[in-house]
């Protein structure tokens, strides 16, 4: 094997910036895109759990639609097919004028695949809560809607905490698919020193420590979320 | 035949087994009781080495148990031990259960270990349970499909971990029969139980254990007469008077 | 605007050679992976500790990296340590089969400690070796517990084996794209890319629910 080391080519210009900016970016299309994961997410994950039929249903094919197709297609299918099949004014604003159209196409992209991952956690956390404690609050007269938002909604979020952390985790892990549309995160600036450098070695093994980097924050800052979020001594049966 | 010798073991900081000493000589009968945790079956595990211990010796037939050189797996097939939660694989039929340690352990052929897992499951009134799978029979088939396992490598002794503590009351008495008759023909047995009705009836002596320590080791009839030691007397007379 | 999914029907051999290679991607890698996984999950809980560290790490890198950046390495590595070109297809095999084995022994350690330490102790008790042990009483176990979560992980597999479009393999989802490109037909081709994944992964799905129905669980 043959191979020129340089390690100093990732702190020469413009590949050091290059390596800033692709970080930068990583870092906001994954946070961006877990607000709306969330958001959705939670909402979506609810919606599954309801005593409403078409809600539940409405909720179940949401969920099946964006986990069946890959994430890939997903991202192609805002970037390239949404929009000429939109009315032709929205369709040219999204090509025209729309801001940061690619970034923000993978941001929408990625958020709403993994919303459909984390309302699966917020179903399971949900159906993890005996069934007594729903008939406890029913009991005391509380409403439908009370009871999600006073009981089940806050023990599910404070029992799904671990599951939760592996689902932000791989949105960063993730967010690398952006580069297929264009947008300059981590490993497409790996790949374009590559190119332009041969430093394959150097720019790879970059990108590798920034994930780990980004993994080991993520989970530091999420056991801590985790020590907060725990009720003493709740343990929940069955598994 | 088995012989402890001074055998001490802690979990992490707690001290689980205190200086236990008794002996099982060939044929005898040996019933183990005392509160819960007071350590019973940790001390009936450590004499097949499914737990080790970490001072004292355990030797069963001359061959000490902790010993480095011991290939335990040898030692081990002949011992037979029946669990608590009598623990047959659930994913293979009666028959197999019964054959798989014939095989592999003593390298028996199939032939011959299905012919000896039929003996033994007539012997424990079963021979028309073999192909079903543990699931379909009830807790009380279970465990004496159970001894069969353990039988089926014609074992020097057994060893008896609370066999009946997880059967429903109505089955106890079909797997206590089988160890009855099992006892009257000579097998040497070590047997961790509060059924103290099967302690009087075969047991040759009685070990009794509390808080890790072997508080009384006596004959069966001195120990049910008049135990000497406070503990043994309070622990006698909750089992005997419950409601 | 025309949709003209004529287009579809005039390319489907080269879709359905696309879609030949994913699934003998997925097929071949989940098998690897699966197989390596094993070994992973036994060293990680054979109770000596530097084999549970290698094991650990292993799991950790493979699972802190993005799929895609995986693809990248192994594109520039497997040339550059054999020394010649091998052909995409193999080099995307071993990213495919040494990521997925970090993802799949989680699942198979969390399959082997569902199996209770009873069953291993009556192994044991018997006179079984370590090896029998789980050779006879726990890996069939725990497998029969894993598999839904196994074909689980497969499907996600095949979802992924997409992204070999990065560098150009011809998998269904780069043929495709050449197709969409070449005809100018985007919108048809990916919303047909779309439906196939859908239809391929949703059945699975059913299938994995239909499986653990039965196992009552």
């Amino acid at each position: 094997m043959e191979y020129n080391w340089d390690w100093g080519v990732l702190f020469r210009e413009p590949y050091f910036g290059w390596i800033i900016d692709g970080i930068g970016w990583t870092v906001t299309v994954s946070i961006a895109a877990w607000i709306i994961a969330f958001t959705i997410g939670s909402v979506v994950g609810v919606a599954r759990t309801v005593p409403v039929r078409w809600v539940r249903s409405a909720a179940t094919v949401y969920v099946e639609l964006f986990r069946n197709i890959p994430l890939l297609v997903q991202l192609f299918l805002w970037y390239f097919v949404l929009p000429e099949v939109l009315p032709r004014e929205w369709g040219l604003w999204m090509k025209r004028e729309m801001p940061l159209p690619e970034v923000t196409t993978a941001i929408i992209g990625l958020g709403f695949y993994t919303a459909s991952r984390v309302a699966e956690q917020v179903r399971s956390g949900i159906e993890a809560i005996p069934r007594g404690q729903s008939m406890a609050g029913y009991a005391t007269g509380l409403t439908t809607v009370q009871l999600y938002r006073h009981i089940l909604v806050p023990v599910a979020y404070r029992l799904i905490v671990p599951p939760l952390t592996s689902e932000f985790l791989t949105i960063f892990k993730n967010s690398s698919l952006a580069l297929t549309i264009g947008v300059l995160e981590t490993t497409a600036r790996s790949r374009q020193i590559t190119e332009f450098t041969f430093q394959g070695f150097e720019a790879f093994t970059a990108a590798t420590v920034i994930y780990i980097v980004i993994t080991l924050t993520v989970t530091a800052f999420m056991t801590v979320v985790d020590e907060r979020a725990k009720i003493p001594g709740f343990i929940t049966g069955g598994r | 035949m088995i012989e402890l010798r001074n055998v001490d073991k802690w979990f992490d900081d707690f001290h689980v087994l205190k200086n236990c000493s008794t002996n099982i000589a060939q044929g005898e009968v040996v019933v183990v009781c005392g509160p819960s945790g007071s350590g019973k079956s940790t001390l009936i595990k450590c004499v097949n080495g499914l737990e080790p211990f970490q001072k004292g010796e355990i030797t069963v037939d001359g061959v000490s148990v902790g010993g480095k050189s011991t290939k335990l797996p040898k030692l081990r097939s002949r011992i037979g031990m029946v669990f608590q939660n009598f623990e047959l694989y659930p994913h293979m039929t009666v028959t197999d259960n019964i054959c798989l340690a014939q095989e592999k352990v003593l390298g028996r052929g199939r032939q011959e270990s299905e012919e000896k897992a039929m003996t033994l499951l007539t012997r424990v009134g079963l021979s028309d349970q073999a192909a079903k799978h543990p699931g379909q029979l009830s807790g009380g088939q279970q465990q004496r499909v159970a001894i069969a396992r353990a039988l089926a490598l014609d074992p020097i002794a057994m060893l008896f971990d609370e066999p009946t503590s997880a059967l429903d009351p109505e089955m106890i008495n079909e797997v206590l029969e089988v160890m009855v008759e099992l006892a009257e023909e000579g097998m040497t047995m070590m047997v961790v139980t509060h059924e103290m009705g099967f302690a009087r009836k075969v047991a040759n002596r009685v070990v009794f254990m509390d808080y890790g320590e072997i508080v009384e080791d006596a004959e069966t009839e001195e120990f049910f007469g008049s135990p000497r030691s406070d503990r043994a007397q309070q622990f006698l007379s909750k089992i005997l008077h419950h409601i | 605007m025309t949709f003209d999914f004529g287009v579809i029907v005039d390319a489907l051999p080269f879709l359905i050679q696309g879609l030949g290679l994913s699934f003998l991607l997925t097929i071949l890698a989940a098998s690897g992976g699966i197989v390596l996984a094993v070994v992973l999950a036994l060293m990680r809980l054979s109770g000596y500790r530097s084999l549970s560290l290698i094991s650990a790490a292993y799991v950790n890198f493979f699972r802190s990296m993005p799929l895609i950046l995986v693809i990248f390495w192994f594109f520039f590595l497997v040339p550059l340590i054999i020394g010649r070109p091998v052909g995409g297809f193999y080099s995307a095999l071993i990213a495919f089969t040494l990521f997925e084995a970090a993802y799949y022994s989680e699942i198979i350690r969390a399959g082997i400690q569902s199996v209770s330490r009873g069953q291993i102790a009556a192994g044991y008790a018997t006179g079984l070796t370590y090896a029998q042990t789980m050779r006879f009483i726990v890996l069939p176990q725990a497998f029969r517990n894993m598999t839904p979560v196994l074909l689980t992980q497969g499907i996600v597999l095949f979802q992924d084996t997409s992204l070999v479009y990065v560098v150009a393999l011809r998998d269904f989802m780069t043929a495709t794209t050449i197709v969409a490109r070449n005809e100018g037909r985007l919108i048809e081709m990916y919303v047909f890319a779309a439906a196939v994944y859908f239809v391929i992964c949703f059945a699975g799905s059913l299938y994995v629910r239909r499986l653990q129905r039965k196992h009552g669980r």
